[in-house]
């Protein structure tokens, strides 16, 4: 925050204040308002730029760590600067660590729980906004009430569960507590509460049938928090931590990027080849920041400003 | 009935009963179909939530009532209430609150404070406040495990850039229990910065603008602008913010896992509940302890989100 560690002191050139014409006032008012103008500039600045280093200070380390040779990293003071790049901890982490495999991990589970989220909310959301049925609220009740209900106190059942289904260690069970979000299926139906009543009869009169509604009308309209629910749910499930690690007991083939660093983190590999990793696993969320930031900031702020 | 017109209402009614009742029929059939339809909408999603949320909620109790043993074989004896009330009082549970108490005492208030000051200087309109804006929110998207290796390379008590600084990390974080819960929490308070940003740069954005003019041609200073005017204000987002942390927080455990593991001497100084869940699912296998410890957990969310709506609640109250 702009702070006023010198708030009462005047400007200079004001101790004659009585003397002063009703002109000289008014300059000196003016230049008053530009000294305090520049000076609250400047702590704004100052703020900024100590933020910035705060949160930028890590991924310089990231990067600078990433293409160090291994001998570098042990040096002490650290090096600042990768003076030889060694680009080979990018190719190591692929080809000497398996975390290709990995990575195609990660983007498949993202895919499929991405994918069936806007499939399961679109529907629910449609049936909630559209279709009058018997035990409707009951069952928007029933959707909330998951929203209520933490993971944690799912998981020990579920890694059971998924072990009687016999899908431990596959994607099936890795993807499968994910498929539905009661989250998403309350941000697409605020979407189409927005959906005039009176496009839908208009669209009913002309022949339209319920799906073709959904796919011709709804589903358009709707886009931009669609695109949202996605960026949100392809940040979770990419960053997802517990079940993969749960999963990935069963079957180490399975590793996601983010159980494949860890592992990296705790095996002989050297701090180049792991950061190398993190960099990779991190491309696609830079990506996902720059391009859909709009969207992702809808889907954060989705409870948070009314 | 008295009326002249009802007569040959009746008459009108009678010549046309079977097309009203066809239509009516059809109605109820386009109904009948309509609520078919919407149940078989919600099936997926109702299938998911049935099986992997209500199910394992339910049954978690159960699983809490029984002392199962590590094999799909062991035997699974009925204990009733007592496992939980033996296991929220075990040492091993009250250490692992206490650790979990204070990295949430530490990572969400911190992570709340910074988004919040970072949101207040990148509102402003300056230049490059938009590049500001965009580095502010990107910790939101990084992962634990990036954090957790990132700063675990800063921390290296050999070459870490911290030793550089002065400040002495040696043995290295995995064997300093006195400060290694406070490191983490630290961690965990970047990572939540980018998302305490987040939303308080979009709750400054709908702030009344003239509020904060006015306390400003009032002479009020930035400091007290920010403390009298700002953060009133802004206590619905900060709240929010809380909660949403708090809950994010008692679910996080990837750093600890990646940073501290589960076998050097620190584990039990930050073994926090997820942690200690987990560690009872994938090592210890036991899965009755470990729902009991979940419950216990869950009763902590669940004050949470209602201290949420006692607060929003006195909010409404307020601004009516």
């Amino acid at each position: 925050m702009p702070t006023e560690l010198v708030a009462t002191r005047e400007p200079p050139g004001t101790s004659a204040a009585e003397l002063e014409s009703p002109e000289d006032r008014a300059g000196r008012l003016r230049r008053a308002r530009a000294w305090r103008r520049r000076r609250s500039k400047f702590w704004t600045y100052a703020g900024l730029i100590a933020g910035a280093v705060i949160v930028l200070f890590p991924v310089y380390v990231l990067v600078v760590d990433s293409l160090l040779q291994p001998l570098q990293l042990l040096h002490d003071p650290p090096a600042f600067l990768p003076t030889h790049p060694a680009y080979h901890n990018f190719s190591d982490a692929i080809t000497k660590y398996g975390f290709g495999h990995d990575l195609f991990n990660s983007a498949v589970q993202t895919g499929i729980i991405v994918g069936a989220q806007l499939v399961t909310s679109v529907l629910a959301a449609y049936a909630f906004v559209f279709l009058r049925f018997p035990l409707r609220r009951t069952l928007f009740l029933v959707v909330l009430g998951t929203i209520m209900i933490p993971f944690e106190i799912t998981v020990a059942v579920n890694t059971t569960t998924v072990v009687d289904l016999n899908w431990e260690g596959t994607f099936l069970g890795l993807t499968a507590p994910f498929l539905a979000t009661g989250f998403g299926i309350f941000l697409i139906r605020q979407a189409f509460l927005q959906i005039p009543k009176d496009l839908r009869e208009a669209a009913l009169i002309d022949g339209y049938g319920p799906m073709r509604f959904l796919w011709r009308i709804a589903i358009p309209l709707a886009r931009p928090v669609l695109a949202a629910l996605a960026v949100f749910s392809f940040l979770g499930a990419w960053n997802q931590y517990l079940w993969p690690a749960i999963q990935a007991n069963y079957n180490p083939g399975l590793k996601t990027a983010t159980i494949g660093i860890a592992s990296l983190a705790q095996s002989s590999a050297t701090a180049g080849t792991y950061l190398a990793a993190s960099i990779m696993s991190l491309a696609p969320l830079v990506l996902l920041l720059i391009f859909f930031r709009k969207n992702l900031i809808r889907s954060l702020t989705a409870g948070a400003v009314k | 009935m008295t009326t002249p017109a009802a007569p040959t209402r009746v008459v009108a009614d009678a010549a046309t009963t079977t097309a009203a009742q066809r239509r009516r029929m059809s109605r109820r059939v386009s109904r009948t179909k309509e609520a078919g339809l919407a149940y078989l909408m919600l099936l997926p999603a109702l299938a998911v939530f049935g099986v992997f949320t209500f199910f394992p909620f339910i049954e978690n109790f159960d699983l809490a009532a029984h002392t199962k043993g590590p094999y799909p074989s062991s035997p699974n004896p009925y204990v009733g209430t007592s496992q939980f009330f033996d296991v929220i009082r075990s040492s091993a549970f009250l250490d692992s609150l206490r650790s979990t108490a204070i990295f949430v005492a530490i990572a969400v208030p911190l992570g709340l404070f910074l988004g919040l000051a970072l949101a207040v200087f990148a509102n402003q309109k300056l230049r490059g406040t938009a590049f500001f804006q965009i580095v502010f929110s990107s910790t939101a998207i990084t992962s634990v495990a990036v954090a957790a290796v990132v700063f675990e390379t800063i921390l290296d008590p050999r070459s870490g850039l911290m030793q550089w600084l002065g400040v002495h990390t040696a043995p290295g974080i995995q064997l300093s229990p006195g400060w290694a819960l406070y490191a983490i929490a630290g961690i965990s308070a970047w990572q939540f910065m980018g998302f305490s940003f987040i939303i308080m740069i979009a709750g400054l954005q709908s702030l009344p603008e003239e509020v904060i003019e006015a306390a400003r041609m009032d002479g009020a200073g930035s400091w007290r602008v920010f403390w009298r005017v700002i953060v009133p204000l802004m206590s619905p987002t900060i709240f929010f913010g809380g909660v949403v942390g708090t809950i994010v927080a008692l679910q996080s455990f990837g750093a600890i896992d990646i940073i501290i593991g589960n076998t050097n001497t620190t584990f039990t100084h930050t073994n926090v509940l997820i942690n200690y869940i987990y560690d009872l699912i994938v090592y210890n296998r036991q899965f009755g302890v470990a729902a009991c410890v979940a419950i216990a957990l869950f009763l902590i969310t669940l004050l949470v989100t209602v201290a949420q709506f006692r607060v929003l609640e006195k909010r409404v109250h307020y601004a009516n």
